[in-house]
């Protein structure tokens, strides 16, 4: 039997082609319009809500919980004060990405976590002897992102805090009468929110932002149109990106942060006063610069790619959904050099664009490598130039 | 945008026309280097393509509405995504019948074939093998429309050489997809569809893209032309579909402007050029209005082929034969607007309180006798009675058009004949826009009860607002003996005139009108070539 969120009852409703996918139990929408590019653009023009629910969620509390996390997580969540969220990895002894996920602090010793897998068990067998605990609270919270450039003017309808809300900041409110919290986050890379409520209390707070977002344009959009959007920003996403070392059975599944680019997280190697879990793999690579792949963005040659297909007597395809599956990258002498997810036609950017890991002497930006596509049933390739992610950034998204 | 203006009065290039085919030629000249000075009449660029807050908060697309045919190339080699390139998918298409019922089209090619097979189950399949075969004539005759035309008539060994470049393309073209574009090229819309469908809303709702701009109705030979036209726009990859820009098209020759400004063109508002200035058979530079002379050893006209050389120019010192041509070059503007603030969304009886049917075009045309007989009016120089509508309520997918809640909508009508045989556009101007109004609230009961503002367009007021001739909205009819080598006229399809350095770039040369680009485009490139030759 399949788990619905609190969210559901209404979604349901809204949901004109009933198509739903299977996200960590849950039913998930994949597109609640005939049009997912029609829903995609709600988020880049005007607004749309996702339901986020299914992530799985964790309060970890108690006098020891930042030292704690401090010793699990990647970026150093000391950092991260009360009111602030990190978008954060955890990795195993060996220095590869397990898992992402984002932390919100919302005090000195409380701090909410969301997973896209089941971390409990983890977590729990590295507390030891410090003052933590932590609790599963996935189906007691619903997770409604709003998110693109009208998500502000609508929110603050509601709740006139979050109107001067930094980005990765959160605050509590009331949405008719609901406790909430509201953070500036999403997985959109546009201007947006993400509002946790009580799971009983979350229809009402549904009703009342739908409310708010009537005459802003604002439409419910499903997991479609949500991948079309992380492309263009450059999130990364767990199974497609990366996979979680955990699950892997060669090191050709696995990545380290810097591979998967994030080497920004990685400050403070040095500092013994935080020791965690990967760090002496991870200075080893960084010291001995064995990193095997670069994270880079990838923005394909249009003329090229039009010209590929015309030559083959075809339209030349321009379709936004992202590929589910890795395309192969090879530089001018055929050697393989890396690989592609999400490949794209970005509607906003008017190319196609993909995320990929490319061997590193390959990442530079600028630097050129060629896609494998399927052309009449052959292998053929197409140029694309590396370029930095985010592809697509508008300033409101942090502005 | 803040219109740049120096002192200076001499440059390599001036554009005259700030309309977006002067826009995008202006930006391609200045991108290749060239001081390049485009001009404009009014005070803000965007020509017919333009977005004017009538009233606060609600912004109207006086004119042109909505973006298919603008060609790819110039979005990326003018870099115009990262000046705010913005085309939002227009994700339906629905066609009110006058029995209450509708065709109401969508993203989901299952949802479509059932929503016809409610009509006519035969029209299902029948609208995939149309939209396949016109797919196979627009791709035969794509790479005619991003090259200018070969001079057949001309006997230089490039004007050979491109003649049967021409030649050979045509004949690598398939004889199916050959004999569909020639019964395109020279018959009816209506003929074209008969082969398709049996349901009339279905032939009525494609015909009425066979009409636009020209004075031609669906039966009549031609209407296949300007309907095969219509099709070849790619929005996004897709053959006929449609976008609407961010904005409206002002939004979007806003971004043209920032585009061509960003390669160093400058414009300059409120500059009307009275003539071009030529000396010894050469062009010297233009005289604006006010009389200020500016030099430039290249000038290109944006304007029509009438005023570009008729007008900005001595006729007589042009060869009789192509000022014969351009005398009978037709414009018979015959299209007018009809645009609106609403307090709410109208409604259509049968859908209920619905309103995801107008996320994309409301084509009021619902049979191939409806636009037939709309047309018969034109024919004896009345405006039509029940005309043919093509509205788009444009807040829908862009809220930032009009204030919450509230609505614009943009409603593009036919016929609206420029010489009417009673009366004149002054006078008819207020009961032309009640007919219009009586026909929305025909099919929308309290359509009128919404309305906060109207506007209405007649081709005058685009003849007196825009300076095309005889408001017509191609800068010349899309008519056979009015395209490509002939366009527009034989001889001079290739942006240049008899006069040295002068040139053309507007609608009325290939390809045409539309807010396509090419023409501005195509003559840059022609302009550059001939500059490279001549050092």
């Amino acid at each position: 039997m399949v788990n619905t969120t609190p969210f559901h009852e209404r979604l349901s409703e809204l949901n004109h082609t009933q198509l739903w996918t299977h996200w960590s139990g849950y039913l998930s929408a994949l597109r609640y319009d005939h049009s997912a590019k029609h829903e995609y653009f709600a988020v880049r023009n005007s607004a749309g809500f996702f339901d986020t629910s299914p992530l799985y969620k964790y309060w970890i509390r108690g006098r020891d919980a930042e030292r704690f996390l401090a010793g699990v997580l990647t970026r150093d969540i000391r950092t991260c004060r009360p009111g602030r969220a990190h978008y954060t990895l955890w990795c195993d002894d060996q220095g590869y990405v397990l898992e992402d996920g984002v932390v919100f602090r919302h005090s000195d010793s409380e701090f909410f976590m969301t997973t896209a897998e089941p971390n409990l068990g983890f977590l729990t067998d590295l507390i030891g002897r410090l003052d933590v605990s932590i609790e599963e609270v996935t189906d007691e919270y619903g997770m409604l992102a709003v998110q693109g450039p009208r998500s502000r003017e609508i929110l603050a309808k509601l709740a006139p805090e979050i109107a001067d809300l930094p980005f990765f900041a959160l605050t509590q409110a009331k949405i008719g009468g609901s406790a909430v919290t509201i953070s500036r986050t999403g997985y959109t890379g546009d201007l947006g929110y993400e509002v946790c409520v009580a799971a009983d209390d979350a229809l009402p707070v549904l009703d009342e932002v739908i409310a708010a977002g009537e005459g802003h344009g604002l439409i419910p959009f499903g997991e479609q149109a949500l991948l079309m959007t992380r492309v263009e920003a450059g999130l990364v996403l767990i199974n497609v990106e990366f996979s979680s070392s955990r699950f892997a059975f060669t090191d050709h599944d696995r990545v380290t942060p810097k591979e998967l680019g994030f080497g920004w997280m990685l400050k403070g190697l040095d500092d013994d006063s935080r020791p965690f879990i990967g760090r002496d793999a991870i200075r080893r690579e960084l010291a001995g610069d064995t990193s095997r792949w670069a994270s880079v963005g990838l923005v394909v040659d249009w003329q090229a790619y039009d010209r590929l297909y015309r030559d083959a007597g075809l339209i030349p395809p321009k379709d936004e959904t992202p590929l589910d599956w890795e395309s192969m990258l090879y530089d001018d002498d055929g050697n393989r050099i890396g690989y592609a997810t999400g490949l794209m036609y970005s509607p906003m950017l008017q190319r196609h664009i993909s995320l990929a890991r490319v061997r590193p002497e390959h990442g530079s930006v600028g630097s050129q490598v060629n896609i494998e596509l399927t052309v009449n049933h052959k292998y053929l390739t197409v140029a694309a130039e590396v370029a930095r992610p985010p592809l697509f950034k508008p300033e409101r998204k942090t502005a | 945008m803040a219109a740049t203006t120096t002192g200076s009065t001499e440059y390599d290039a001036i554009v005259v026309g700030g309309g977006h085919n002067g826009l995008v030629n202006g930006a391609y000249l200045a991108k290749a280097g060239l001081r390049t000075l485009i001009l404009e009449r009014r005070h803000v660029v965007g020509g017919a393509a333009i977005t004017e807050e009538l009233v606060p908060g609600f912004h109207f697309t006086t004119f042109s509405y909505a973006l298919s045919l603008l060609r790819p190339d110039i979005v990326h080699e003018l870099d115009l995504v990262k000046h705010g390139f913005m085309p939002i998918l227009m994700p339906s298409s629905f066609a009110p019948m006058e029995n209450g019922d509708y065709l109401l089209l969508g993203q989901d090619r299952d949802e479509n074939i059932k929503e016809i097979m409610r009509h006519s189950p035969h029209d299902a399949d029948a609208m995939d093998r149309y939209e396949h075969d016109v797919n196979r004539v627009c791709q035969a005759i794509k790479p005619l429309l991003d090259k200018a035309p070969p001079n057949v008539f001309g006997k230089s060994p490039e004007d050979l050489e491109a003649t049967a470049e021409l030649v050979s393309h045509l004949r690598g073209v398939e004889p199916k997809v050959m004999h569909d574009l020639v019964r395109m090229l020279t018959g009816s819309a209506a003929d074209f569809l008969d082969d398709y469908f049996e349901s009339d809303i279905l032939k009525g709702y494609i015909a009425s893209s066979g009409i636009i701009g020209t004075q031609v109705g669906p039966m009549s030979q031609g209407s296949g032309l300007v309907l095969l036209y219509h099709s070849m726009g790619e929005h996004d990859g897709h053959f006929g579909a449609w976008a609407f820009h961010k904005g409206g098209n002002g939004g979007f020759t806003q971004v043209l402007a920032r585009a061509a400004q960003a390669y160093g063109a400058q414009i300059r508002l409120d500059s009307q050029v009275d003539t071009v200035v030529t000396s010894n058979g050469r062009v010297a530079g233009v005289a604006l209005a006010d009389g200020t002379e500016l030099k430039a050893g290249l000038v290109v006209s944006a304007l029509d082929p009438r005023r570009t050389f008729l007008e900005l120019v001595e006729p007589r010192e042009l060869p009789g034969e192509l000022v014969d041509n351009i005398n009978r070059f037709r414009f018979q503007g015959t299209s007018a607007k009809v645009n609106f603030a609403l307090d709410g969304l109208p409604r259509y009886p049968a859908l209920g309180d619905r309103s995801d049917q107008y996320r994309g075009f409301v084509n009021i045309g619902p049979s191939l006798t409806y636009l037939e007989r709309a047309f018969d009016d034109a024919k004896y120089g009345r405006y039509s009675q029940r005309p043919y509508i093509d509205g788009a309520i444009q807040s829908i997918v862009d809220p930032d058009m009009a204030p919450p809640g509230k609505h614009v909508m943009s409603n593009f009508i036919q016929y609206a004949p420029y010489h009417l045989k009673d009366g004149d556009w002054d006078t008819e101007r207020e009961k032309f826009g009640d007919t219009v109004q009586a026909t929305l609230e025909s099919f929308f009961p309290g359509f009128g009860d919404l309305v906060l503002h109207r506007e209405v367009v007649t081709p005058l007021d685009i003849e007196r607002t825009v300076g095309l001739s005889e408001g017509n909205i191609f800068a010349g009819e899309f008519l056979a003996p009015q395209m490509y080598f002939f366009r527009p006229a034989p001889g001079w399809s290739q942006y240049r005139t008899p006069i040295d350095g002068y040139y053309q770039c507007g609608s009325g040369t290939h390809p045409g009108g539309c807010v396509m680009g090419a023409p501005g485009k195509l003559a840059s490139q022609q302009i550059l070539a001939d500059r490279k030759a001549r050092t």
